[in-house]
């Protein structure tokens, strides 16, 4: 592990507490839009080349290779899209509205960039909903980088050559599955936010049927630091084939929750216990969710693994997911679920709480936001929902803990998009390290 | 005679649209507008954004009942939005939601008789890291208390009272012409 600066290292946050963040004056006073020239004079393949040898990996959910994801773009396309991802709105998950209100031009730069380097001339952000402050101030943003001509006019580039971006936002209208990017791409185009069937991906069929790169907030964010900066210093923070921070949302029962930046392989328990300030009201950790509220949740034995990509999913410290006691549940070919880096939302939680109450909360939530397309997932859902609501207000019947894990292994793996993943691995999880808490509750009825 | 835009939202209409490859793309700014405009989506808006963005009627009401930010009916001044999911619900988010219900008198899901307040159960709205929280309009108010909340209705108009400041009319930022 290698943290040249030290741990107060700063790529997308370096500009928050700076009064007037939002703006472009003070932007450029602190070295902004002063980067992407570098990167206009570099061929487009050479600079997904860069990407590549940063380890920059996705920070919306799955954590996919940046560079790798842009390749997969076919390099003659006569259109191709570049789509940010501002839906934001795992549970848990917090950081993207921080960012777009405090930094909309560190956006807007990554994306002038990444454009270019995809080849893309037209660029949409599509934003949540209900962030109407957030939307109003990245508007403004938009309108300064026009005016002040990085935006809508032709710059010169590589090869004598000139590349113009457009850049519109585009405001959600309330709906979790819009996250997913084929949801997206099908709201954007003016539908019911439904995930489509992949293959063809995106980056072949995406934005009318153009070749897409969908991209979430934080990580097109890092895009001017790694131009500035060069791959090689951004893959050497962090650890692993993970480059660069990551910004990790705590909540729930900590002295100081927050949203922190912090360079990527620093311990849960080093998180939790100094950068957070331990559990507050003198009671003892409990057990935390790693990275939005559908990744498999950690206890207290397992605080030592690094928030890192593929630490989480593979670490021997962090027990298997299990779909009954001492049989691990099978991803496909064997491999094992562990949990995920995610989202970055962290979600403590105390030896107080009612683990079977969250766990149906969270069962709540995604029978809620299920579209409703593939059978699995909407009735599972709901089946989970139900059963485990009534487990954890006490009405619970023998056989349950059973029916919740065969229902939750019925839907993993059998849907369209991910969306039912994110309601059976934390069931799965919750079942695995918190059963006593099921069993107990059930026990108490019979 | 049927619905039109007035001249100022028109303009508003056509720089939406220049920011789209068809018509159908620029559906949900268009109806952001519109509620802004008329309040909610009507039959009459219904038929208007149809004929604008030459979109059937049919595809037009399953978008709307698909995203819950669009409402056919009425909706109140203040859209009290109360988040109970995990981060909020482990800091006290249904106690700050009862609270609500019984200072307004009404169940999540309702509308207050004069129309003042209608009190919403939301999911995540992400400021997890300031739980409990509900939003208002563009407003977030975070490390809700039962007092703040109380403080907080006073401000938007007291309970059953018709005083206090409308729905923000233009939360849709207007783009530029392509
Ligand atoms: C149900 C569901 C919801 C999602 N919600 C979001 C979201 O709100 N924001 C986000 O960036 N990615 C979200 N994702 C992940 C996106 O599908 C996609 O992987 C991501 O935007 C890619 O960007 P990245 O490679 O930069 O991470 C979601 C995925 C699923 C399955
Ligand atoms: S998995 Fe669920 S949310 Fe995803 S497409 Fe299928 S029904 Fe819809
Ligand atoms: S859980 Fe309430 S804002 Fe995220």
């Amino acid at each position: 592990m290698a943290w040249p600066e030290g741990k107060d290292i700063k790529i997308v946050t370096k500009n928050f507490g700076v009064p007037g963040s939002n703006k472009i004056s003070v932007y450029m006073s602190r070295g902004g839009w002063q980067v992407f020239n570098k990167a206009l004079a570099q061929e487009p393949a050479a600079l997904i080349e860069e990407v590549k040898k940063s380890n920059l990996r996705g920070r919306g959910g799955a954590g996919f290779p940046t560079g790798m994801k842009w390749s997969f773009l076919p390099k003659d396309a006569p259109t191709t899209y570049l789509v940010v991802n501002a839906d934001e709105s795992e549970p848990g998950t917090c950081k993207d509205r921080e960012l777009l209100a405090l930094d909309p031009h560190l956006l807007l730069e990554g994306m002038l960039i990444s454009s270019y380097a995809i080849g893309c001339k037209h660029a949409y952000i599509y934003i949540r909903g209900e962030m109407m402050r957030e939307a109003q101030i990245v508007q403004n943003a938009i309108d300064e980088a026009y005016d002040a001509g990085f935006l809508g006019k032709p710059l010169q580039v590589a090869g004598g050559k000139t590349f113009k971006l457009d850049i519109t936002l585009h405001r959600g209208a309330g709906a979790y599955i819009c996250g997913e990017e084929t949801g997206l791409l099908n709201s954007l185009e003016g539908k019911r936010g439904w995930p489509r069937m992949k293959p063809p991906f995106p980056a072949i069929k995406g934005l009318f049927d153009a070749p897409t790169a969908v991209n979430n907030v934080e990580t097109i964010m890092n895009l001017p630091e790694i131009i500035s900066k060069g791959a090689e210093y951004f893959a050497k923070i962090g650890m692993n084939r993970s480059g660069g921070t990551r910004i990790v949302c705590v909540s729930g029962h900590v002295n100081m929750p927050g949203v922190y930046e912090l360079p990527i392989g620093i311990p849960f328990r080093e998180l939790v216990f100094d950068v957070c300030g331990g559990i507050p009201n003198g009671r003892k950790f409990k057990g935390l969710i790693p990275g939005g509220s559908s990744m498999p949740p950690l206890d207290e034995s397992e605080l030592d693994v690094p928030v890192e990509f593929d630490a989480l999913m593979t670490d021997p410290r962090i027990k298997d997911v299990e779909i009954k006691p001492g049989v691990p549940f099978d991803l496909g070919g064997g491999r094992r679920l562990k949990t995920m880096a995610g989202s970055g939302g962290v979600v403590v939680f105390d030896d107080s709480t009612d683990v079977v109450r969250l766990c149906a909360r969270i069962m709540q939530f995604y029978a809620h936001e299920s579209c409703g397309q593939c059978t699995p997932c909407r009735e599972g859902s709901g089946w989970l929902a139900r059963v485990c609501k009534r487990v954890a207000s006490g009405e619970g019947r023998p056989g349950d803990v059973e029916l919740m894990a065969n229902v939750a292994g019925g839907i993993a793996g059998n849907t369209i998009c991910a969306l039912g993943d994110a309601t059976a691995w934390p069931m799965l999880g919750f079942l695995t390290k918190f059963r006593a808490d099921f069993e107990a509750k059930i026990r108490k009825v019979a | 005679m049927a619905l039109e835009f007035n001249e100022q939202t028109k303009q508003h209409v056509d720089r939406i649209l220049s920011r789209y490859p068809n018509k159908q793309a620029a559906l949900i700014p268009v109806l952001h507008v519109c509620q802004e405009e008329f309040g909610h989506l009507s039959e009459e808006v219904v038929d208007l954004v149809s004929r604008t963005l030459s979109v059937p009627h049919a595809h037009i009401h399953g978008v709307v009942t698909f995203y819950t930010m669009l409402h056919e009916k009425k909706v109140g001044r203040h859209e009290l939005m109360v988040c109970t999911n995990i981060s909020c619900m482990l800091k006290g988010g249904y106690d700050i939601l009862e609270h609500l219900e019984k200072r307004l008198g009404i169940k999540r899901g309702e509308t207050t008789d004069d129309g003042g307040f209608t009190l919403i159960e939301e999911e995540c709205l992400a400021a997890c890291a300031n739980a409990p929280m509900m939003i208002c309009g563009s407003e977030y108010f975070l490390d809700l208390t039962p007092q703040k909340v109380d403080e907080i209705l006073v401000r938007l108009g007291s309970v059953g009272s018709d005083s206090g400041s409308a729905r923000p009319r233009r939360a849709t930022p207007i783009p530029r012409k392509a």
